[in-house]
């Protein structure tokens, strides 16, 4: 068995990423993610990669998408208003169809904010963030474990699907260290004819590309991309279900929340709560059958969030409002103790949401 | 019959949506040519802007990409650092280059970034409807500047080449014109030298191009042409502002 | 062993981070779950320090300690801010060199330790932390003193061998002070 060493959370993203093949990272420095430039400034040389610290962020997510389009697995790391910057880029690439990996170690906001975690960028990550009609497979790691596997996967997905894959972390998961174990996984490599490796006079030119002048090849554009996405939201749900087979309560959180939430459920099921947990670990795609199904047999759902209540109106949705959904949250950089989200579901209990 | 005209291999054989009189169906050809007889059309990469070029990924016969508006010199760095066999070209106006990407341009140009850049300056925005460009003259009438740039309240043109040429970065920055046989001429061997550092890992090379613009400079082709010589090359000067290998040559 | 939460805290610079680190590794080790949480930003420069490490035999939850099993203080400000938090029945381990205060509370053990005047009259002037880890590991059932040796030779950079020794040097120290 491989061996488990102890590693934080932010390194675990960037030792998974040259693990699964990634030989070009673009970046710029922003707390609480630096940690993931840094290890990639000392790696990547050493195993025949690029490492660049780009002028912004801006830059950064253009290198990427450069990069992308040439068909090389490549990735950008940021945190929060680091990702706001890069939501230009984010839109070409998904716009031009080209695979590329972003984490966001989210910090509190609005604005410069704060640099304590946070989980307010749930919008901006799983509505889009950039403009136009897209959508980004966001997978939210709970552990440093997860930082490491989920990175993985979602190289993966992206070449799966030519979609940006972003990995939605925030502070606590980014600095922490735990045990962690890679284990020898097969990278899988895809075809992409549509790379732009020069034609070498044997083929037309590719092109890659967002701009659509005529509205209807536009239109056909994104509708076929939108078949492509209904595919991932049937094929690639990914969620972690806790205590659920005679849950009354259902919460629900993702990322360090769950955590937390995680010991409110022990907690709660100690004073005869019998309280369970939905941990989605894509975001999008939402794991709306969980939810939908919880939603026929418990009493209510408690949404566990750092932000003002976001994932919450997923929760609405996927439950198709037929039960109740209470919001326990912190903001700003601040994070609940599992005592708040106790009172929560102790609130629950008495049908109090 | 014995063809003694055609369209470089480089240039699709579509029609340019350019205006009549535009100098961008030479400067296209310009690149193109280069492109052919350096024989580098099967391993090039180009990199279209925002602005009136936002097609060209149209007119190239080699692989093309479009960039969002001023990230040209990005979108190139990461191509070519992950493919350094390419050659890499990035073809922008005055407001993607000078404007919204000067802090690509300047730090593309820092890190040498072995790519070519052609820079067509022709002092306004174009694909908007002719607004004041960060190139526009002092003085000069444009949509945004109705009543002529006034540099006291919006600052001052950008000499480009000028002002990389300070930078110990990049290998080969010079400036040429359109605005007549020998300059377009002289343009032609400009360009094809900053293919030629590419190919030859000398390093970043740009070339800016003094350009018209007919239609919102509300002129006819050959007035714009004259307007060029008369107004644009004297704040603008033609010349070679920074060529590092030739500088050791001559130590 | 039940799962102990254990919060270090401190000024930046007198080894919180480091401490902390040592005892993670401990835990791995011993094939525990285990997990280090540490504050950061302008605070790791100077300010206060802290960091969380939770041990366990099942994997942990929150990585977030809000009332921990053990303290450890190493200044006044951290001593006043956690000491309220800390378990029933737990224990504070607090630098008595630095902190001229009393524990008020009766429900809680209470080691005074001089780590930073133990040290620095033994020339280790930057190892009071660890002064006071030798005494966690000594006083608290949940942990032991089995294998620091590795432990700390696997945190200690190649380059600076020489502090390998001067780190058992500072544990045995604080295992000793009664």
């Amino acid at each position: 068995m491989a061996e488990r060493v102890l590693m934080k959370g932010n390194e675990a993203i960037a030792e998974a990423a040259i693990r699964a093949g990634c030989r070009h990272y673009f970046g710029y420095p922003i707390t609480p993610q630096t940690e993931i430039a840094a290890y990639m400034a000392k790696k990547l040389p050493k195993v025949g990669g690029i490492f660049l610290q780009a002028e912004s962020e801006i830059a950064s997510i253009n290198m990427v998408y450069g990069a992308a389009a040439t068909g090389t697995r490549v990735m950008t790391s940021s945190s929060s208003p680091g990702i706001s910057l890069k939501s230009e880029g984010l839109s070409y690439i998904a716009g031009s169809d080209v695979p590329a990996l972003v984490v966001n170690v989210q910090r509190g906001g609005p604005g410069l904010g704060g640099i304590q975690p946070s989980q307010s960028d749930y919008f901006q990550a799983t509505k889009g963030g950039g403009h136009g009609d897209y959508r980004m497979i966001v997978l939210a790691p709970a552990s440093v474990q997860e930082m490491a596997s989920l990175t993985m996967k979602g190289f993966d997905l992206a070449d799966k699907y030519n979609m940006i894959s972003m990995i939605l972390a925030d502070g606590t998961i980014g600095q922490m260290m735990e045990p962690i174990t890679f284990e020898d996984a097969e990278v899988a490599t895809y075809e992409k004819p549509w790379a732009l490796t020069g034609t070498e006079g044997k083929r037309k030119h590719n092109i890659v590309n967002s701009l659509y002048l005529k509205p209807d090849e536009l239109e056909a554009k994104n509708f076929e991309r939108f078949e492509k996405y209904a595919i991932v939201e049937e094929n690639e749900p990914m969620w972690e279900e806790y205590m659920m087979e005679d849950a009354e309560i259902c919460v629900v959180a993702f990322g360090i929340a769950s955590r937390v939430a995680k010991n409110a459920v022990v907690a709660a099921r100690a004073e005869g709560i019998k309280a369970g947990l939905i941990r989605p670990i894509t975001l999008w795609p939402f794991p709306k059958k969980a939810l939908a199904a919880a939603a026929e047999k418990v009493n209510g759902f408690v949404s566990v969030e750092l932000s003002m209540g976001q994932m919450i109106e997923d929760v609405r949705l996927a439950s198709g409002c037929k039960k109740p959904v209470a919001l326990c949250n912190r903001a700003g950089g601040m994070i609940p103790s599992p005592d708040e989200v106790l009172e929560s579901l102790r609130k629950a209990q008495k049908g109090e949401y | 019959m014995a063809v003694v005209f055609q369209k470089p291999k480089s240039l699709a054989d579509v029609p340019l949506h350019y205006c009549p009189g535009c100098p961008h169906g030479i400067i296209h050809r310009l690149v193109a040519e280069a492109l052919d007889e350096l024989g580098i059309e099967g391993k090039a990469i180009g990199v279209a802007p925002v602005g009136c070029a936002v097609m060209a990924y149209d007119y190239f016969t080699c692989d093309m990409i479009e960039a969002p508006h001023g990230r040209a010199p990005a979108v190139a760095t990461g191509i070519k650092r992950c493919r350094p066999e390419n050659i890499v070209f990035t073809y922008q106006g005055d407001g993607d280059l000078a404007s919204i990407g000067m802090a690509e341009t300047v730090h593309s140009a820092a890190r040498n970034e072995n790519i070519t850049v052609i820079f067509v300056n022709n002092a306004i925005y174009g694909m908007t409807g002719g607004q004041m460009a960060p190139t526009s003259l002092p003085g000069q009438v444009t949509q945004t500047s109705p009543y002529g740039r006034d540099v006291n309240h919006c600052g001052w043109p950008i000499r480009v080449c000028e002002m990389l040429a300070t930078l110990e970065g990049p290998e080969y920055v010079t400036r040429v014109a359109v605005n007549n046989v020998k300059n377009v001429k002289n343009a032609k061997k400009a360009i094809k030298k900053a293919f030629q550092n590419q190919i030859e890992g000398k390093g970043f090379s740009l070339v800016e191009v003094v350009s018209a613009c007919p239609t919102n400079w509300g002129m006819t082709p050959q007035k714009a042409l004259e307007w060029v010589e008369s107004d644009m090359l004297p704040y603008y000067p033609i010349g070679v502002y920074k060529d590092r290998s030739a500088a050791k040559e001559e130590k | 062993m039940k799962t102990t939460q254990i919060l270090i805290a401190g000024f930046g610079g007198q080894g919180v981070l480091f401490a902390g680190k040592f005892l993670a590794y401990k835990g791995l080790m011993e094939d525990l779950q285990v997990s280090w949480l540490p504050s950061y930003g302008p605070e790791m420069r100077g300010g206060t320090a802290n960091c969380s490490v939770v041990l366990s035999e099942t994997p942990v939850g929150s990585p977030i300690i809000s009332n921990p099993d053990v303290l450890i203080a190493m200044n006044l400000p951290s001593l006043q801010k956690y000491v309220d938090a800390v378990v029933p029945g737990g224990q504070i381990y607090l630098d008595s060199a630095l902190i001229d205060v009393k524990v008020e509370r009766t429900d809680v053990e209470v080691f005074y330790i001089p780590a930073t005047q133990m040290a620095k009259d033994e020339g280790i002037a930057t190892l009071a932390n660890m002064i006071l880890i030798g005494s966690v590991l000594q006083n608290n059932p949940e942990l032991s003193f089995e294998g620091t040796d590795t432990v700390v030779s696997k945190l200690v950079p190649p380059k600076k061998a020489a502090l390998v020794e001067l780190n058992m040097k500072a544990l045995n120290m604080g295992k000793e002070y009664k």
